[in-house]
């Protein structure tokens, strides 16, 4: 468009863009396409066209770094495994098509009764602990000391994976759903403890204080200030605690802490999708039916 | 108000009876399914080995500490795999996840009762998967590699995004699509100039909050063979080399922190 023509109609409206400076725009992008083209090439790729093109010698290297091949490793396709594996993924859609429930039967009832045992004691255990935690990690009702303890136990419990607890439980302890209880209860505590103790602080801090100006003491504060204000939190809470440990507790026996997911890694080690599919939809129809269940309870409770 | 007659004197109480009954039903039957679930865990497991579980755990850390630290070196490619795998699965999940979350959103699907089902039903299959399992599977077509944990990310994380997304887009303001609507713009225009500048600030949270949940995943994929840090750990616990398993840890955990110190950054700059 030329210069008067859009003089006489003026500029068309652009819309604003996403970061205003052009500078840090321009090299925001210049940065992701370097590290995408990084992570799916590597620099291998360019040190393999260099030499492609003639400019350097094959092997060469880079000063005092050595090869630049294992600066940044992209990500090996092995284009042929592919190939092979096609027909696996095939035979995995063909069992979704055809579970085999009835092979080995035994074995799934075996591992989701021990799935389940886990999943329930573990959510029980988990918030008897995560109550007293959550007290203690709500700053309107603890003290500096208790509520830095217990802010420290709710972090690590967040930070460490459930896999890798469960592995070093079953270092300790041996196989067996033992690891894998212990694991998922550690896990709950965290969850639990900081949405609860955030409920807490959110709560309405007069309740609590005319149940005080009757003369009660800290357990009766607790027990008619505050718990009726985070009872239904708490429920909805520990209905939802209990759907993710059960999916959890689905992936633990991956590491031998017990429960649905040894048998599901033994199937998969013998190539046996039909009862892959059979054990994957059991277990989520398992958490279909939890998660609708713990919905149904939350919507009644509010 | 429920009350009790005591000695000629009305006392208030908590409840009144049929209530205090049904909490006490429920109580005893959550005290059952747990001491039922308590007695199943104890049969399968052997009290006799745990005798010295206070021991094994000292030897064990004995071992573990210190931690080897020269073994840092072996480690940058597998942090580096596993940083590419939370990234770049992030980012191909969510060029899955913007269409099927836009033929989910009940106010922006085609089709209510044919394509939404459809919609619904990957996002469900996506999120009821652990990333272990789909990890399990694409190391079995793909072979074990970084190539596998990407994909297992990928698909594990379109569920996830996706409903988010949705639920952001059927809670968008219809007063801004009807304006544009109004000015004779076609269908993709109305998504670009109505709905897309509302969800905007949801979509980058979801990213950035996916982001920090995939970094977590991907660092024990490799346990089943699908690249990154796991598979070295996985290795150094097989070899029973515990300074080196103790490092990993704390390489773990400070990516773990790291990230999720990252992700409320830039949550907090979006919102």
């Amino acid at each position: 468009m030329s210069v008067a023509l859009e003089n006489k109609i003026g500029t068309a409206w652009k819309r604003n863009p996403l970061i205003a400076s052009s500078i840090l725009r321009w090299m925001t992008s210049a940065i992701i396409v370097v590290y995408v083209f990084l992570a799916i090439f590597g620099t291998k790729s360019i040190s393999s066209s260099l030499v492609g093109l003639g400019l350097v010698e094959e092997g060469f290297r880079f000063g005092t770094f050595g090869s630049v091949d294992k600066f940044f490793s992209g990500i090996d396709v092995n284009w042929s495994r592919i190939q092979r594996g096609l027909a696996r993924g095939q035979e995995f859609v063909g069992g979704f098509l055809n579970p085999d429930f009835t092979s080995r039967w035994d074995h799934i009832v075996q591992g989701m009764y021990e799935s389940v045992v886990m999943t329930i004691a573990s959510t029980v255990v988990g918030i008897a602990v995560s109550i007293p935690i959550a007290l203690g990690a709500a700053r309107n009702i603890a003290p500096l000391p208790v509520y830095l303890a217990c802010r420290f136990i709710i972090t690590v419990s967040r930070a460490l994976n459930e896999l890798i607890v469960a592995i070093i439980l079953v270092a300790i302890l041996g196989f067996g759903p033992l690891a894998g209880f212990l694991t998922l209860s550690f896990a709950t505590i965290g969850f639990l403890a900081k949405l609860l103790a955030e409920e807490i602080e959110d709560m309405n801090k007069s309740q609590a204080e005319a149940v005080q100006a009757t003369g009660a003491t800290w357990l009766q504060r607790i027990n008619f200030g505050v718990q009726p204000q985070v009872m239904p939190r708490l429920i909805g809470l520990s209905m939802y605690r209990l759907d993710i440990n059960f999916r959890e507790s689905a992936v633990l026996g991956l590491v031998g802490a017990g429960g649905i997911g040894a048998t599901l890694n033994t199937a998969f080690d013998r190539y046996e999708f039909g009862t892959v599919a059979a054990i994957l939809l059991i277990i989520i129809s398992t958490v279909m039916v939890l998660e609708y269940l713990s919905g149904f309870i939350r919507t009644r409770i509010k | 108000m429920p009350q009790v007659e005591k000695n000629g004197l009305k006392v208030w109480q908590v409840r009144d009876r049929n209530e205090t009954l049904t909490r006490w039903g429920m109580w005893f039957a959550l005290v059952l399914a747990f001491v039922w679930s308590w007695d199943a865990i104890s049969d399968n497991t052997l009290w006799a080995l745990m005798g010295n579980v206070g021991e094994v755990t000292l030897d064990i850390a004995g071992r573990a500490v210190p931690p080897r630290w020269s073994y840092m070196e072996k480690l940058w490619k597998p942090i580096w795999d596993t940083l590419n795998i939370a990234t770049l699965g992030t980012v191909i999940s969510l060029f899955l996840a913007v269409p099927i979350a836009f033929l989910a959103a009940s106010n922006t699907t085609p089709s209510k009762y044919f394509v939404r089902p459809v919609a619904l039903l990957i996002i469900v299959s996506s999120r009821s998967v652990n990333s272990l399992i789909w990890a399990l599977l694409f190391v079995s077509i793909v072979g074990p590699g970084v190539f596998a944990g990407l994909l297992a990310i990928s698909i594990r994380s379109i569920g996830f995004c996706a409903k988010l997304l949705y639920e952001a887009i059927e809670e968008i303001d219809e007063k801004q699509v009807e304006a544009i609507t109004a000015t004779g713009a076609k269908r993709w225009q109305i998504m670009v100039y109505g709905i897309v500048p509302q969800i905007m600030p949801a979509f980058a949270g979801i990213a950035v909050f996916r982001w920090d949940i995939n970094i977590r995943e991907s660092t024990v994929l490799g346990l089943v063979g699908a690249g990154g840090i796991g598979l070295q750990l996985k290795g150094s616990l097989d070899t029973i080399a515990w300074p080196q398993v103790s490092l990993i840890l704390l390489v773990i955990l400070a990516a773990v922190i790291l990230s999720e110190w990252v992700s409320a950054k830039v949550r907090g700059a979006i919102i």
